[in-house]
């Protein structure tokens, strides 16, 4: 389980790459628990594995659409899928970087798995979740931390 | 710098990083006219073959990478070339890895996510250590 100032850490690390990559704010939404196992993904999804003090995955999840988007305000005229399988790798791997600013270096994380269109490849490895929703422009994204 | 290369003679630059849209966009961020972008690799086993072949002045090199990370690739450059300054442009934001990166021979360290003035600023900085 986590606590309430470690999923501060993911919240402050989401808002932070919003406002320094696309120089505009995100806004989150209230962290959820999601019991099932199911925590659900848009179109693009990219998966961090996390090892060591911790186990566990984190994944940012979001529509092509505000991909694109966010492609763009970093001045990326390259919107093709594979750029914007790299931004949702790129996305996931910064704010959980970015986690060990309070984790400390123990909290290991893996390069990026990118999944696109498929939707039931992403699974969470334990029954809960913590899912953090994201609104940024007009499109809607989540942050899901999955840590035994 | 300028004693190694002569009065504001053009410095190398090679960027490291698994992420295409990380390479492109230090490319075309970075404001130094003295900096010219000899190759771009996505791990730390490329980049030790292209420094070889390119003979970079300076690098910006991620840490998380496959095949060989950024640590182990900083001590690799730092062994082939030990006045090569690297800035090490990572996402890894605790203070144990920026000091372990500085301690194996890098000479900076940004954190991402970056805007363009802080990449620049770093760079300008680094090029101070010379």
């Amino acid at each position: 389980m986590l606590k309430e100032a470690e999923i501060r850490t993911f919240i402050e690390g989401t808002t932070r790459y919003f406002e320094v990559s696309a120089q505009q704010s995100a806004s989150v939404g209230s962290p959820y628990l999601v019991t099932d196992g199911n925590p659900g993904a848009y179109d693009y999804t990219g998966i961090i594995g996390i090892s060591g003090a911790r186990k566990g995955i984190v994944y940012f999840s979001a529509p092509r659409g505000m991909l694109a988007v966010l492609l763009m305000r970093m001045n990326e005229t390259d919107t093709s899928d594979e750029n914007i399988k790299d931004l949702v790798g790129e996305v996931a791997n910064t704010i959980s970087g970015n986690a060990r600013k309070d984790f400390g270096r123990t909290f290991i994380i893996s390069v990026p798995t990118v999944v696109s269109h498929d939707v039931e490849k992403v699974t969470a490895p334990y029954s809960k979740s913590y899912v953090i929703p994201i609104n940024w422009r007009k499109h809607s994204a989540k942050l899901v931390v999955c840590l035994e | 710098m300028a004693e190694r290369n002569g009065s504001q003679a053009p410095l190398k630059l090679m960027i490291v990083d698994d992420s295409n849209i990380i390479r492109r966009r230090i490319e075309r961020s970075q404001q130094i006219a003295r900096l010219e972008v000899v190759g771009a690799a996505s791990n730390g086993r490329e980049a030790v073959e292209l420094f070889r072949r390119t003979q970079p002045d300076v690098v910006t090199m991620d840490l998380t990478m496959p095949e060989m990370d950024g640590i182990e690739c900083v001590q690799e450059l730092v062994a082939l070339n030990s006045k090569v300054l690297i800035l090490v442009v990572s996402a890894l934001a605790d203070k144990a890895t920026a000091v372990e990166a500085i301690a194996k021979g890098a000479n900076g360290f940004l954190c991402k996510p970056f805007t363009d003035r802080q990449l620049n600023d770093a760079l300008h900085e680094l090029l101070l250590e010379a």
